[in-house]
């Protein structure tokens, strides 16, 4: 069942399903970030919370409600959002469900771009977000420079994705060896992926990322169902489907980039977040609303499991993402070389 | 022949080379008569090093001939594999969790996490139709050691003196073997090296496919059970020694096909030489490019490495199942 909206020349198809899966996903994504606000070292009722939103809180709760918990909870939302994005716009180009910008490298270009500017630079967030955007961008470059040669096949994409995620992260890692104690420490968060202790410059970088990069996803979604009927025919169809292809790779290594500048390489969101939503509707095409909805949960609710299961310890949320995703991963490994025979 | 005098020198050249330049007259000096003062540098630091990188090395070269050997795959190698991952990881969990000491303790643990990691690569890489092609072998290691990499990360980054002691050994890296840790990994790599070369001619067979590997009278099932123990005393061995070192055991044995054609009886040799001498070099290159800093080999290993490793993806036209 699809309705389709008309804005003068902008058409929108509608599908039910879809809509009240992206409304669910993000009514439990904001419910579960709002109730990570009321938690912590100063536990607060979720009146308090609120007010404090309003406007009638005291300087303590103002503190630890906007200058520290909101930022937190907000960059969670948004990067789950952008990495789930990320991740359904590239698997729908490449037409396989195992290709996501961590596979493919992205993430750790992204990562050691943003560990050089905390590390060398000693930078603040506009220019780690400068730098993630570099190393992305570098990145996509080099694993398109070399799997292109080889006649651009969707598993060649994957291995060439291995090597420069090993070569991106020998920089990184390398770069921790040299700093200090607390930059070290610091840095190496930016290996693994967290949400903790985020304030609103990086709630500002992924937002920027998110209004660029959603729009312009939005508005190129008609492309990617074309791409997903082959090269051959989409070009029959429409002779600028390159430029189209190339507009939504781009605003996918933007995505994660200014997620990853924000948070870290959150590892397997970007994976994991369309294949649940094209599970659930049952249909190849995953749409934007629910993929960035989903993303956005899983996000929220990862980095609620990392701070309340291993308390009064916090683990970085991407620590769990991980232990999620990667047996997601394995098992579609099996799911899909089990179907292309 | 040729490959060993390359080795030697390049572990003459590795006591040589450092912060602390010696000259070969010091070296002598120093080896023969160890109570002399200015000998503390080549005992404590330049030797037990060196030492580590010939072991090491050779058993990463050795148990990446043998991977690539076991699963016909180019792409084959302890790393892709995620055994040095899981070796990494059960490391980890040892001296932090258990609290063992010394290397003696946790090798053990490397052990028994280089087979968990290698059992659950080959398990899901096999599931499906088309075996474990190399792509799916890939795959899986890239995953899995993706994984243990965050749940690694996990422990150290709870436990600020673990962090201290771990952010090196972590990357892969020479600098804290000691001559303790080299004489107590030697027995280990000495028997996985032997087994290794006892598999040349059952690996050479089953290169040929298990039904006429089972013609000609080997046993494809046992062969394959030892090439695993080889591959992950070697490779374990090595992450214990000097952590978890990517891309020598990969790209090693290719090199060593080049030079003497597929026949394992000379391949696997040749690999424990060309491992000894590739991280020899990694490590002697990572100590002077950065002059006075240190660049770690696990480093030095991934730039030279990680470009060998596309090229093989790209020349090899890896097709998926």
């Amino acid at each position: 069942m699809t309705a389709t909206l008309r804005a003068g020349r902008v058409s929108l198809r509608v599908e039910p399903a879809s809509v009240l899966l992206g409304a669910a996903a993000w009514a439990a994504a904001l419910a579960v970030a709002l109730y990570a606000v009321t938690v912590g070292d100063y536990p607060m009722p979720l009146s308090t919370v609120l007010d404090t939103l309003a406007g009638d809180g005291t300087l303590l709760t103002y503190d630890v409600v906007v200058r520290n918990r909101l930022p937190r909870a907000l960059v969670g939302l948004l990067v789950g959002a952008s990495l789930g994005m990320a991740g359904m716009v590239l698997q729908r180009i490449a037409r396989n469900p195992l290709v996501s910008p961590d596979v493919i490298g992205v993430g750790a270009g992204a990562s050691a771009g943003a560990v050089v500017m905390i590390v060398v630079v000693g930078a603040g967030a506009p220019a780690v977000a400068a730098g993630a955007l570099t190393g992305a961008v570098a990145a996509a470059a080099t694993v398109y420079a070399i799997a292109a040669r080889g006649g651009f096949r969707g598993y060649q994409l994957v291995l060439v994705g291995i090597g420069v995620t090993a070569l991106a992260n020998a920089a990184a890692s390398f770069l921790l060896t040299r700093s200090d104690r607390y930059a070290a420490k610091q840095a190496a968060t930016w290996l693994v992926g967290d949400v903790a202790g985020r304030s609103w410059p990086d709630v500002l970088t992924v937002a920027a990322g998110l209004a660029v990069g959603a729009p312009m996803v939005l508005l190129l979604t008609r492309h990617l169902r074309l791409l997903e009927l082959g090269d051959d025919i989409a070009r029959a169809l429409d002779g600028r489907i390159g430029t189209a292809r190339a507009a939504l790779v781009a605003s996918a290594v933007g995505l994660t980039a200014l997620a990853t500048a924000a948070a870290g390489p959150i590892g397997f969101v970007a994976l994991v977040a369309p294949q649940i939503v094209r599970r659930v509707l049952a249909t190849q095409a995953a749409g934007l609303l629910p993929v960035a909805g989903v993303g956005a949960l899983v996000v929220a609710a990862a980095d609620l499991a990392a701070r309340r299961l291993f308390s009064p310890d916090e683990l970085p949320a991407g620590v769990l993402t991980a232990a999620v995703g990667a047996p997601v991963l394995l098992y579609l490994l099996v799911r899909v070389s089990r179907r292309n025979g | 022949m040729g490959a060993a005098v390359l080795v030697a020198a390049a572990a003459w050249l590795s006591l040589l080379v450092g912060t602390q330049p010696i000259t070969p007259a010091d070296l002598v000096a120093a080896l023969a008569d160890p109570a002399a003062g200015s000998s503390a540098v080549v005992l404590h630091l330049r030797l037990p090093r060196t030492a580590a990188g010939l072991l090491a090395g050779a058993g990463l070269g050795l148990a990446g001939a043998v991977a690539q050997g076991l699963t016909r795959n180019p792409l084959a190698g302890p790393e892709v594999l995620g055994v040095n991952g899981g070796a990494a990881f059960a490391a980890v969990v040892a001296i932090s969790l258990v609290g063992v000491g010394p290397l003696g303790g946790y090798v053990w643990f490397c052990f028994a996490g280089a087979v968990l990691a290698l059992a659950a690569v080959l398990a899901i890489a096999t599931t499906g139709r088309g075996g474990a092609t190399p792509v799916k072998i890939a795959m899986a290691g890239a995953a899995v050691s993706a994984l243990l990499f965050s749940l690694t990360s996990a422990i150290v980054l709870r436990n600020h003196d673990l962090f201290e002691r771990f952010r090196f050994w972590l990357v892969g890296s020479l600098t804290r073997a000691d001559l303790p840790t080299v004489l107590q990994a030697t027995p280990f790599l000495a028997a996985g090296a032997v087994l290794a070369l006892a598999l040349a001619r059952p690996l050479d067979a089953a290169a040929l496919g298990d039904d006429t590997a089972r013609s000609i009278g080997a046993r494809p099932a046992v062969v394959r059970g030892l090439a695993v123990v080889a591959i992950v005393v070697l490779a374990g061995t090595a992450t214990a020694v000097a952590g978890p070192v990517g891309f020598v055991g990969l790209v090693v044995p290719h090199a060593a096909r080049m030079l003497t054609g597929p026949a394992h009886v000379r391949v696997l040799p040749l690999s424990a030489l060309l491992g000894a001498l590739v991280l020899l070099m990694a490590d002697v290159a990572g100590r002077v490019v950065l002059r006075p800093e240190e660049v770690q080999v696990g480093v030095t290993a991934a730039v030279l490495g990680a470009p060998v490793f596309l090229y093989l993806v790209r020349r090899r036209r890896v097709a998926w199942p």
